[in-house]
């Protein structure tokens, strides 16, 4: 897949139109993992919309979005940034085949204090 | 027999280049009753239209079809050149092959194929047209502006300078509307006040307006040149022509915990009150919710406090009729409701204000007597946060999709003032994109900028949140790629505008077209700015489309104008395109008056001849020319088929229906 066909399946995939924002940065301004973030959530936005994949596989920003959709539900746009990372979290994670939790660990994850929709979760996003 | 002659136009590419306009007009040529053919780079250009008149002529033309862009551009154009030729007018037919064929369509042979069916529908109507007269109707020569703020006052003075007769319906207390609110204006800083007032007394000096305050129009009859109004004079329970605005009453009033509107429910009024200084008509009004006798029967210390005798608490509603051959509507906007936007903290800290309020905060006559104090604590605001696009450019569905327009400029008229003010205050704008087109304009805001040191984050703010007596405000910093949290005092919300809500009824009552935004439609975007699509309804200030006060004075200038033009004349020629009735085959049911939006139907008894001596009387629909608008709804409801209109007799579209059809 070269990156242009690479981009708009990503476009696909996040269900979202990056045209259709306007560059407010809204979503930055009340992400909470923000100052964590190397690639900011706006710039997931603009870099998809630029084809700058490679930018954003690489960026550490993928593993600190926590989902909370703050950005989804304030963006007056109807942009979901947080949707284009989830499109490129997965990205990452199918084609390395590495789903990153096997069947077989999740008993040993399961204790009084992780709630079981965690697990769920996270077998979810993190497996093929 | 008809001798038909069709012209396809090219519209140069904006139709050729879609359409095979020499293959249309070949076609077109073969069809039953056509006997002359051609095609034009500019059919409605001088020389497009030598081309048709010289036709005509030459080949006996009895109609022609014109294939070109939509009737509501050039349908009138042709018709009179097809009068200058000496033919009827209405024996000119438009094929719409630009605006529903060539700009809608890519593939070439697809849209010359469809251009010619709408080529020959165009015919197979022709060739059952029949000439028709206009008739003439009588023009009132008054003009009914809807709405007292600065648009409805320029047009109405407009008008009244021309000689002719206007009458002002507001629905509040006075007329000024929100340019009375504001403090200052940009970009001169002149006071609003002091320009604004001097203009609302000459409307009630002059003697050609008249102020009809707190009242609202009721019902809308008639037509262009003959409007029927019934328009609602809200009791007041003061006597106008009695009330000298003394303001007696108002401090006699025990009851003072009525929220003032004027001041955006700032501070409070009495029950009975002059809504500001300077309201024209200069007279009291009871709030009837909070007055006291009102609401209990018991009080009354307005009435024995007032010299002249002016308070009736028995006052009720009374209704006018009148006559307009124009109505304006001038209704005005208001600031949308920020319910949607939790994020700003709105309704949770009073030290979240729209820049509304603010306006009320910086005015001398406001809450604070001008001195700027947070509403919590009525101390000095020493940083200062405002927030721009709160509401606008919004497609969520929280808020509104356009451009407001005006909060650019008034967002840097208050940080500018602000800091002239108070300069030890420190004042944020957050903005999205910087929009100030206009004279004087982009220099005003760089004032703002180089010269008062305000400082402009690019950037949206995410989140307001209360921290002990301080208002955090947290939201990103685009051009330095961080995200900030700004600790402030005070927090000024640049809240989207929208149309005024009771312009809805207005638009209906008036069948003017309105857009999904509640924004009045004119007839054109570009060549008719100032006129709705339903004759004799004209467009005036913000009901329009956001604007701000310079511009807003242009286009109530320019409505008046036309407004004139229309009172000037003293005969208007009516549309033929009417309904009839054939009466042979009316049965007299009613359907046709039940479904008539103009009233133009009426029933008489009439007298038949049977035969053999005998007569018949019985009922028949009869309709009135002058008032009918050619809508058609009786046609269709009509269960006899006796209803028919003139010019789209239900065998003409059926004649229509059926080429389309045809293979």
């Amino acid at each position: 897949m070269d990156n242009t066909e690479l981009t708009n399946r990503l476009k696909e995939l996040s269900g979202t139109n990056v045209r259709q924002c306007m560059k407010c940065g809204k979503c930055s301004g009340r992400c909470p993992m923000f100052d964590k973030m190397d690639v900011k959530p706006h710039q997931f936005v603009s870099y998809l919309a630029d084809g700058k994949i490679e930018k954003l596989q690489n960026s550490k920003s993928l593993w600190y979005c926590l989902s909370c959709m703050e950005c989804v539900e304030r963006c007056p746009r109807g942009v979901a940034p947080a949707a284009v990372i989830e499109a490129i979290r997965e990205s990452v994670v199918r084609p390395q085949g590495g789903n990153r939790l096997q069947p077989e660990e999740v008993p040993a994850l399961l204790n009084d204090e992780v709630p079981q929709q965690l697990i769920v979760g996270a077998y979810r996003k993190y497996n093929h | 027999m008809q001798r038909i002659g069709v012209f396809v136009c090219w519209c140069g590419n904006n139709i050729a280049a879609t359409v095979d306009v020499e293959r249309v007009s070949e076609i077109l040529s073969h069809e039953y009753g056509v006997v002359y053919s051609t095609n034009y780079q500019f059919m409605c250009s001088e020389n497009g239209q030598q081309l048709i008149k010289t036709a005509i002529k030459e080949h006996n033309l009895t109609g022609i079809v014109v294939c070109s862009c939509s009737p509501r551009m050039h349908e009138a154009t042709f018709r009179k050149t097809a009068e200058a030729a000496g033919l009827n007018p209405y024996m000119v037919e438009i094929a719409n092959i630009r605006e529903h064929c060539s700009w809608i369509h890519k593939d070439r042979e697809e849209a010359t194929a469809k251009a010619v069916i709408l080529g020959r529908t165009a015919i197979a109507k022709l060739l059952l047209n029949t000439p028709l007269t206009a008739g003439e109707v009588g023009v009132t020569k008054r003009a009914l502006v809807i709405g007292g703020g600065i648009a409805g006052i320029q047009t109405a003075l407009d008008i009244a300078e021309a000689g002719y007769e206007v009458d002002i319906v507001e629905q509040r207390a006075t007329i000024g509307g929100r340019m009375a609110q504001l403090d200052k204006t940009f970009p001169t800083l002149d006071c609003s006040a002091c320009i604004l007032t001097p203009k609302m007394v000459d409307c009630a000096q002059s003697e050609k307006i008249d102020i009809l305050a707190y009242s609202e129009v009721e019902e809308v009859k008639g037509f262009v040149g003959n409007f029927t109004v019934k328009i609602r004079r809200k009791a007041r329970y003061v006597d106008e022509t009695k009330c000298t605005g003394c303001g007696a009453c108002m401090n006699a009033c025990p009851s003072k915990k009525g929220l003032n509107e004027f001041n955006m429910n700032l501070n409070t009024r009495p029950a009975i009150y002059i809504p500001f200084a300077q309201a024209i008509p200069n007279v009291a009004v009871i709030d009837p919710e909070q007055c006291l006798k009102l609401k209990t029967g018991k009080c009354g210390l307005c009435q024995r406090k007032c010299e002249v005798g002016a308070i009736d608490y028995t006052m009720q509603d009374t209704f006018i009729e009148r006559n307009y051959g124009a109505i304006v509507v001038a209704t005005g906007f208001r600031i949308s409701d920020l319910k949607y936007f939790n994020e700003y903290g709105y309704a949770d800290n009073k030290d979240v204000i729209t820049s509304l309020e603010l306006e009320r905060l910086m005015n001398a006559a406001g809450p604070t007597g001008g001195t700027l104090l947070r509403p919590s604590d009525k101390k000095h605001p020493k940083v200062i946060t405002f927030i721009q696009c709160v509401g606008s450019r919004d497609i969520s569905g929280c808020g509104k999709p356009y451009c407001s327009k005006i909060c650019c400029m008034y967002t840097a008229k208050h940080a500018m003032l602000i800091r002239e003010k108070y300069p030890d205050t420190e004042v944020h704008v957050f903005y999205i994109d910087i929009r100030t087109p206009g004279k004087n304009y982009d220099e005003f805001y760089r004032r703002a900028v180089e010269q008062y040191g305000v400082d402009y984050i690019k950037g949206m703010v995410g989140k307001v949140y209360a921290n002990g007596d301080k208002l955090m405000v947290q939201g990103s910093d685009l051009l330095n790629n961080e995200q900030i949290t700004i600790e402030s005092d005070l927090v000024v919300l640049a809240a989207a505008i929208e149309p005024e809500p009771s312009v809805r009824r207005i638009a209906t009552m008036l069948s003017a077209s309105i857009d999904t935004n509640n924004f009045l439609t004119e007839a054109h975007a570009k060549l008719r700015p100032v006129e709705s699509p339903t004759a004799g309804v004209y467009l005036s200030g913000m009901c329009q489309g956001p604007k701000d006060i310079p511009e807003t004075v242009s286009q109530a200038s320019a409505c008046a104008a036309k407004v004139i033009g229309l009172l000037a004349k003293d005969k208007l020629k009516s549309n033929p395109c009417v309904s009839h009735s054939d009466e042979m085959m009316c049965n007299g049911c009613g359907t046709c008056a039940n479904v008539c939006p103009y009233g133009a139907i009426t029933y008489i008894d009439k007298e038949f001849r049977l035969g053999g001596g005998k007569t018949e009387t019985r009922r028949v629909a009869s309709v009135n020319e002058a008032v009918c608008q050619g809508c058609g709804a009786c046609t269709v409801a009509c269960p006899s088929g006796a209803m028919d209109l003139k010019g789209f007799a239900n065998k003409q579209i059926m004649a229509e229906v059926e080429s389309i059809c045809k293979r």
